[in-house]
């Protein structure tokens, strides 16, 4: 009875947790397209006309993350000849799965706002992250296209060699903070905003965050889905919903990204005016200020999906080689030199950080 | 509850390390194998064994079958050619199953006739994952330095014999472009005129 | 959590730390150096070796002394093969740096790959560990393997070291496969501990074993077995202790046996997965070292890999093969050392039969003188096999006597090659006195001492083992090592007739460097005068065993 109850209880929290985050997914598509639409001198999508809170003025455009939804649910899913049907099938599965699971162990506020405040947090969404490409493989090989396969060949290079990177930022994030767990990583960088870990950790930041532009096949790195190269890579044969789980797992993935680097660098819930003395005195509005909470992850991870926007909007295309050379001769030493840094900077007990 | 978990991740264990051994498409087989692993690495989380589990997802089906995937995807290899012989192997090869078969099967059991060495205690009230990395850079730190040695052998091995100088390979040099000089490109010839007739 | 007291004691290890210091370094400094100062790699691993051969020599140990939470040990026997280890390696490097250059094929990675293998192949000889014994062997084999693989416009050096890779997978794996039985049974890793260990099971296993015996022999006589009892009560300990305490607790013969009964069958149990895992680990050595029937590797991969290579392979990792031999066996299992002395026994008579008698039908040099390593690792394994101090003396003696001139042989070879041609075949040493006399008299020095004829150091080498072996009271195994070693003789004679009485067809002038002809030189030189003076290296050996 128990056992049942707690499992109700857990699907319950999952539930929580990945219908908001959907919904996110599905609106951070609208914002991309209405952000780059005004990068770009342009108003975005205007058509879709629907009001956000029900009698308030209707919001143009804003509907159009549902009409597309709709619109790709009444799709035909058309499966190539000579494909490997099962695998054809899961593959999209086997991408959204992993971005789904590593939600499992990210806090949200303070005070075990988290499904799962296990030990070895970090190692688990390194596992789940480095799981994600077997999907992009799976897909590739199982449309039985050349396009798709070439694709899939990039980015599983690609995803493999920025894990790396992506890894060690992360040995520098547990060095810092002495623990896998993701509350006491956000814990050890309570104070003000300076002591957060994104002023000594630095360059691992800047690299965690471009190789989780990498990882997610973004741009500038997006030579997997480079449409004038090889049409849209290893989602090419795909239709319908199971594009459409495609499409949702690399929004879902971008948030991730974006979560974790707010989490692990920006001191996530913490408030940045925390410790600092207010001229506004004590009221409703001050309080919420420095209290730690999770509007302020929110405000974070906006910051970072921003970003995301930003830079699909800025550069150009990375050429292959390039990317390579970027991951493997740049990030890896940057890091493996940051590392040793690191631990001089924790043996010297450097405040504020390491005292 | 632990044990209903235990049994359905054995079975799929079962199931897939079988499968990976039976299934004809090499591809399939290292899915299977992929299924295998992380079954596998269920069974350990449930030993409390997390960062073994976690390792294991990471390094094995993270990295190593990724790879593994990319080359097989990429052989294309034929599946006939590799069956064949099969038959002209098997009574050496089950007999050598059968050998070691035997031999595990009487170590095996004259195991479990010794006094049981003390059970790993488990430790938690310190995490594994820094139970692991206190022995390992303490206790083991000399075998610990001498496998990164030997990684570090591997990694020059697989560079030394892949890198093969780029002799086709064409480059512009632009320090050359800029300081070309006439004579390099044109040569005056004299020649006596040529007359008409 | 607490940390275990550590005896790290990092001094002993100095020439170890030093050596992969400079291999480090060396790897990113030949990166970096512009094509024509190349030779700069060379210069400095040949400066790294003789650094490091001076380090082992000032820090000579007087004793056994642990170090690294007694993962490694350093012990005169340990130094005195570290040094003869670098000395063999340095002359390595000196004869393949041209032949390489020849074939396009010198590259840092090579001399790097070499210093990570002279690396392991320390390791392996202060190895205090079963855990540092096998990660010490891997070292070694993986940088074998690469620096066979280096040549990749050869399809004879692919193929060689993809056969010495699989076959050398399958050695570590059985190597592994009998070191995780022993520790099932024992329970430790550390050399000493499980000496201690095995010593007291095999102790359990005679007094089982006499029990057994006794119990069918007498069934009724209460007295008799209770008496066995009093007699084992002396040397107790472990099960021994538990079966004196039974017996003489117990008046009724019937209970007594009943009751000693599952404390002998456990005993007799733990005996069997020791020698299984005896078995295993014997087979893991035997496949390093060569010794007939696990030796089908070394004929392929001396002659596929390039000879420079092959020379290295020859030479060094014998010695550290040995090491792991004595580490093993005679640090580890010392108890078990009358099983295993017949299995050597086996192996060695195996080794030297097929070996020499093969060796006869070859006409591709290298590919003899594979054989001609087979032979001498059946007599390398004569002197151990005795058990004494005396004995393993002779053998380490043997092994480096070998090593000298297996690396005079190859570096022949490598001389008499050049540029797009390969000295390997018997004929290509036809008229070598003609062609240049001096050489052949190196050469001669050389296949004189291989087949143990006096006044060469090799027949000291023969005779010293020998002697050993009718110490040990195995009359009937010398006769037949001598038998083998005069069939053996025969093909060595060969090649002194093919230099001394046949015409040169191949009248290229040999050239050398100056350096290499030196090295050659006084290594064969080295040879004579060792063989007049054999009793300096003995004394050698037999002060790293202890034997005064």
């Amino acid at each position: 009875m128990e056992t049942l109850l707690y499992l109700i209880i857990t699907l319950i929290k999952i539930v929580l947790i990945v219908v908001p985050l959907l919904l996110c997914v599905a609106y951070l598509t609208y914002a991309e397209r209405k952000i780059i639409g005004y990068m770009q001198v342009r108003i975005g999508p205007n058509r879709v006309n629907f009001s956000a809170i029900p009698g308030l003025r209707k919001i143009p455009g804003f509907g159009q993350p549902i009409a597309d939804a709709l619109k790709l649910m009444f799709k035909e899913i058309i499966i190539p000849t000579n494909s490997d049907r099962f695998l054809f099938v899961i593959a999209p599965m086997l991408v959204m799965a992993p971005a789904l699971a590593a939600w499992a162990v990210i806090p949200f506020s303070e005070g075990g706002w988290v499904l799962a405040d296990i030990n070895a947090g970090l190692l688990y969404i390194l596992a789940m992250t480095s799981m994600g490409v077997y999907g992009i493989l799976i897909a590739g090989w199982a449309s039985n296209s050349k396009y798709a396969f070439l694709s899939t060949m990039r980015s599983a290079a690609q995803i493999i060699s920025y894990e790396i990177a992506m890894g060690f930022a992360l040995v520098g994030v547990l060095m810092a903070a002495g623990s896998l767990n993701l509350s006491d990583i956000v814990a050890a960088q309570k104070g003000s905003f300076l002591h957060w870990y994104w002023l000594p950790l630095l360059p691992l930041l800047f690299i965690y965050f471009i190789s989780g532009l990498a990882e997610t096949n973004r741009a500038p790195f997006d030579l997997a889905e480079g449409e004038s190269e090889i049409v849209a890579g290893f989602h090419v044969e795909y239709s319908g919903m199971l594009f459409a789980v495609f499409f949702m797992a690399e929004y879902a993935n971008m948030i991730l990204i974006s979560t974790l680097s707010a989490v692990m660098f920006l001191g996530g819930w913490l408030s940045p005016f925390e410790g600092i003395e207010l001229l506004l005195g004590e009221n409703w509005f001050t309080a919420l200020l420095i209290r730690a909470s999770f509007l302020w992850l929110a405000i974070k991870i906006s910051l970072f999906l921003f970003l995301f926007l930003w830079i699909r909007a800025t550069f150009p295309r990375y050429r292959y080689d390039q990317v390579m050379r970027l991951g493997w001769k740049v990030f890896i030493p940057i890091t493996l030199v940051w590392i040793v840094v690191l631990g001089v900077a924790i043996l010297a007990k450097i405040p504020p950080w390491f005292a | 509850m632990i044990k209903i978990t235990f049994y359905l991740f054995a079975l799929i264990l079962i199931f897939a390390a079988s499968r990976v051994i039976t299934v004809k498409n090499p591809v399939h087989a290292a899915l299977f194998l992929v299924l295998a692993f992380f079954s596998s690495a269920a069974i350990w989380l449930l030993l409390q064994a997390e960062f073994l589990a976690i390792a294991l997802i990471l390094v094995y089906v993270g990295a190593v079958m990724v790879l593994f995937l990319f080359v097989l995807m990429m052989l294309d290899i034929n599946v006939n050619s590799l069956r064949e012989g099969f038959v002209r192997h098997f009574p050496i090869a089950a007999f050598v199953g059968a050998v070691i078969l035997l031999e595990i099967i009487l170590v095996i059991g004259a195991w479990h006739k010794l006094p049981t060495p003390e059970a790993a205690t488990a430790l938690a009230a310190v995490p594994n994952t820094q139970a692991l990395g206190m022995v390992l850079y303490t206790e083991y730190v000399y075998p610990f330095e001498i496998a990164a040695a030997i990684l570090l052998v591997a990694m020059i091995a697989a560079i030394a014999l892949t890198m093969r100088p780029h002799t086709r390979a064409k480059y512009q040099k632009p320090e050359e472009q800029v300081s070309v000089r006439r004579e390099d490109r044109i040569k005056i010839v004299k020649m006596p005129s040529e007359t008409k007739d | 959590m607490e940390i275990a007291t550590l005896n790290l004691n990092m001094l002993g290890l100095l020439p170890e730390i030093v050596l992969l210091t400079m291999a480090c370094l060396i790897l990113v400094i030949d990166a970096y150096l512009p094509k024509h100062q190349r030779y700069l790699t060379y210069q400095l691993t040949q400066g790294t070796l003789i650094g490091t051969a001076l380090l082992i020599f000032a820090s000579f140990p007087e004793q056994r002394v642990l170090a690294m939470n007694d993962m490694f040990i350093s012990d005169p026997m340990g130094a005195v093969l570290k040094l003869f280890i670098v000395l063999m390696v340095f002359f390595a490097f000196i004869y393949s740096r041209e032949y390489l250059r020849d074939r396009n094929i010198l590259k840092g990675e090579y001399f790097v790959l070499g210093l990570f293998a002279v690396l392991g192949m320390m390791i392996m000889v202060s190895a205090h560990s079963l855990l540092t014994v096998y990660l010490g062997l891997e070292l070694l084999s993986l940088s074998l393997y690469t620096m066979i693989a280096m040549h990749h416009k050869s399809q004879t050096a692919s193929e060689a070291a993809m056969k010495y890779f699989v076959l050398g997978a399958i050695a570590s794996g059985m190597l592994l496969y009998g070191m995780s039985m022993l520790y099932g049974v024992t329970g430790t890793l550390d050399l000493t501990r499980l000496a201690q260990t095995i010593n007291q099971i095999a102790n359990d296993h005679t007094v089982s074993v006499a029990i057994l015996e006794k119990i069918s022999e007498i069934k009724n006589d209460n007295i008799a077995v209770i008496a066995i009892g009093q007699q084992i009560t002396e040397n107790a300990g472990g099960a021994t202790a538990a079966i004196a305490q039974i017996l003489s607790e117990n008046t009724d013969n019937t209970a007594a046996i009943a009751a000693i009964k599952p404390i002998i069958d456990q005993t007799m149990q733990s005996y069997t997965i020791l020698l299984f895992g005896l078995v295993f680990v014997i087979i893991g050595v035997a496949f390093k070292l060569g010794a007939v029937p696990f030796h089908v590797w070394i004929p392929d991969v001396y002659q596929g890999a390039p000879t420079a290579v092959t020379l290295f392979i020859a030479s060094a990792p014998k010695i550290a093969a040995f090491a792991m031999l004595m580490r093993l066996l005679v640090d580890g299992l010392q108890g078990l050392q009358v099983d295993w002395q017949n299995i050597l026994i086996l192996l060695s008579i195996l080794s030297m039969a097929t070996g020499n008698i093969i060796a006869i039908a070859q006409t591709n040099i290298k590919r003899m003188l594979a054989y001609s390593t087979i032979a001498h690792v059946g007599y390398l394994m004569l002197g151990v096999l005795t058990g004494t101090q005396e004995g393993y003396a002779a053998s380490m003696f043997y092994v480096v006597v070998y090593a000298l001139m297996t690396l005079g042989a190859f570096g022949m070879i490598i001389l008499l090659s050049r540029a797009g041609f390969e000295a390997d075949q018997l004929d290509d040493f036809k008229g070598l006195n003609e062609r240049n006399s001096w050489y052949a008299a190196l050469m001669l020095i050389v296949m004189l001492s291989m087949a143990g004829m006096p006044p060469m150091i090799g027949f000291w080498a023969k005779w010293s083992v020998l002697a050993q072996v009718i110490d040990a009271g195995f009359i009937w195994l010398a006769i037949v090592a001598v038998m083998f070693a005069i069939i053996g003789a025969f093909y060595y004679l060969r090649i002194i007739k093919l230099m001394y009485f046949e015409k040169a067809e191949d009248k290229t002038p040999i050239e050398a460097n100056i350096d290499m002809r030196i090295a050659l030189s006084a290594n064969a030189l080295i040879i004579l005068l060792l063989g007049i003076m054999p009793q300096t290296l003995m004394v050698v050996c037999l002060g790293a065993l202890g034997v005064s």
